[in-house]
């Protein structure tokens, strides 16, 4: 590393990008400082399930040829790592499973794709909840991540090793995925960026189903401004996915620096049910800064938001035994030994490669779904979810943003929760709304209880992500507290 | 919700999911706690309500031309499967 240029693990997309630029540090230089710090600290987060090493120093080598070219852009060189869940071409994508403990990606996830046009370098694959099923990154096949502020607490989950690594100074960024929460709740955990866009924003292709409605890709980063930098890469119309929409996407850094003044903040009064009292003035205080800034803060109530949780575990739990029919130990992943006949093949192959969550939720799934139970269960769910979307839709004629809480509590112990699967549903509660009606949102870190980080997420109407962006960014001109490290990652 | 010894088997089998007789207790507490919580959805009125189908509010799945896009790559992606044999994915005998 160039002795010129210090803490490069500590730098921010942006000031690397301009590092790169004026040829202070090559990203050969910057990958093999990075890819150190990740073998480093492995052992202690468990932040990784692959490190690719070699093929990140051939990225950077090339990246820093364009730049020789003249031919690079502000994201080429630049490392970042990518959630399991992601295809990447020639490398194994296990989606933190048994079942794909030793599956190779044939081809790269449109996320991926367009990250490596842009230049970025992959320096691996990052831990997750099994099939990005959890919220506590424990029902990973290859262990949980540890919380870098305290290696006893749980990162959250499923992007539990995106934000370990983002939080720990490992990487820059990090891809992550959302279907209930799984990008927010693991940023606020972890005390970094998280943002969920609108459902279709971001391309599914290459990106391993779990709920179909309402799996978003997404990014983990340590401020909005990196956040916006790669999304407008990263997002866009994508033929593949027949879900994406056919949208310009807009230059998320150009209005960041947007004033606030007149801004119509909505305070979700359900939020601040089941809200560890701790928390609370930590939000109460976020919402001042804003309104210091010429935001105009009013209370709104969703009146269906607490069905979310009930409605999230019945559509989840639908789509994910749909989706995962196909792993069948016949095309790939794992296939159980000397197999009697096709149905026992079928029976032993799913029993051995799936764990404990992933199969309750199957099992949920094909129970919501079997004949004499779909009208009770799924439909009502649908029709709840109606109302859920219907309720945020009205919100949005009063306000231009929701605020609130990512979380109930901070980071909770690990095994704490681990014995009750309801207990560890609930956790999600102010999370799931925004994919139960698609919409994109924010979480930031707004503060500390007992040394451990609280997000505050910004919800938006569908596609505002330049505004959710632009709000997040001047509530960190404002404060500092995305600038802390914990304690042995600075 | 009551959900009985005999329910789990069925779904299951539904499912192809091979259960131990321990899991099975398991799963019959686990599945009527976890409907217990889903039960709530009872309280809410939905008479005349349209099941939500699309997260994004006139979106219609979009369908493409009828055409062959993919090129042939059957020796790729069956490096993932566990028995091949000729360019063909092996199972256990169908037809005795």
């Amino acid at each position: 590393m160039s002795s010129d240029v210090p803490d490069l693990h500590l730098a921010s997309v942006a000031q690397l990008s301009a590092q790169l630029q004026s040829g202070k540090v090559s990203s050969v230089e910057l990958t093999r400082a990075l890819l150190a710090r990740i073998e480093q600290h492995q052992r202690e987060l468990n932040a990784f399930i692959t490190v690719s090493a070699e093929s990140a120093l051939a990225e950077a080598a090339r990246a820093d040829e364009r730049r020789r070219a003249g031919a690079a852009g502000p994201l080429t060189g630049i490392p970042i790592a990518h959630k399991d869940i992601f295809c990447t071409r020639g490398e194994k994508t296990t989606c933190g499973s048994h079942m794909l403990a030793g599956f190779v990606s044939p081809y790269d996830a449109t996320v991926v794709e367009r990250l490596r046009a842009a230049g970025t370098v992959t320096l691996g694959k990052t831990n997750m909840d099994e099939f990005a099923m959890g919220s506590s990154n424990e029902t990973s096949y290859f262990g949980p991540v540890r919380n870098p502020w305290n290696p006893t607490r749980v990162p959250g989950g499923s992007s539990g090793g995106s934000a370990a690594a983002v939080a720990a100074r490992l990487v820059p960024a990090a891809t992550a995925t959302d279907t209930g929460g799984s990008i927010r709740q693991p940023a606020a955990l972890c005390g970094v960026t998280g943002i969920k866009p609108t459902y279709g924003r971001v391309s599914r292709y290459g990106m391993i189903a779990f709920a179909s409605s309402l799996d978003q890709g997404g990014l983990i980063t340590r401020s909005a401004q990196d956040a916006a930098l790669l999304l407008s890469e990263m997002a866009g119309f994508d033929e593949r996915d027949s879900t994406s929409v056919e949208l310009p996407v807009p230059d998320y850094a150009a209005s960041l620096e947007q004033p606030l003044k007149g801004l119509k903040i909505g305070v979700l009064r359900e939020f601040f049910d089941g809200l560890d009292e701790a928390i609370e003035p930590l939000i109460r205080a976020a919402l001042a800064l804003l309104h210091a800034q010429g935001a105009v803060v009013k209370e709104v109530s969703l009146p269906h938001l607490p069905l979310s949780v009930p409605v999230y575990y019945v559509v989840a739990p639908a789509e994910c035994s749909s989706n995962l029919a196909r792993f069948d130990g016949v095309r790939y992943g794992h296939r159980c030994e000397a197999p009697r006949d096709l149905a026992d093949l079928y029976q032993r192959s799913r029993a051995q490669g799936f764990g404990a969550e992933v199969k309750r939720r199957i099992m949920v799934g094909t129970y919501v779904l079997s004949a004499g139970y779909y009208d009770a269960y799924y439909l009502k769910a649908q029709q709840v979810r109606a109302l859920i979307s219907r309720d945020f839709e009205q919100a949005f004629h009063e306000v231009d943003v929701l605020v609130g809480p990512t979380t109930p509590t901070v980071a909770f112990e690990l095994g704490a929760k681990t014995h009750d699967p309801v207990t560890m549903y609930l956790n999600d509660i102010y999370t799931i709304g925004a994919n139960l009606a698609g919409l994109p949102a924010i979480s930031v870190p707004c503060g500390f209880v007992g040394g451990l980080p609280v997000g505050l997420q910004i919800i938006g109407p569908h596609f505002c992500e330049a505004r959710l962006l632009n709000v997040a960014h001047r509530y960190q001109r404002e404060s500092d507290w995305h600038q802390r490290a914990p304690r042995g990652f600075v | 919700m009551t959900i009985e010894r005999s329910d789990v088997e069925n779904i299951a089998r539904l499912a192809r999911l091979a259960l131990t007789a321990e899991e099975i207790p398991q799963y019959v507490g686990e599945l009527a706690r976890i409907l217990g919580m889903v039960e709530h959805l009872g309280h809410a009125d939905t008479a005349g309500v349209t099941p939500m189908a699309h997260p994004l509010p006139g979106q219609r799945q979009r369908l493409r031309t009828d055409a062959v896009t993919e090129a042939d790559q059957h020796e790729l992606y069956q490096r993932n499967a566990p028995q091949v044999r000729a360019g063909l994915y092996l199972v256990p005998r169908v037809v005795e």
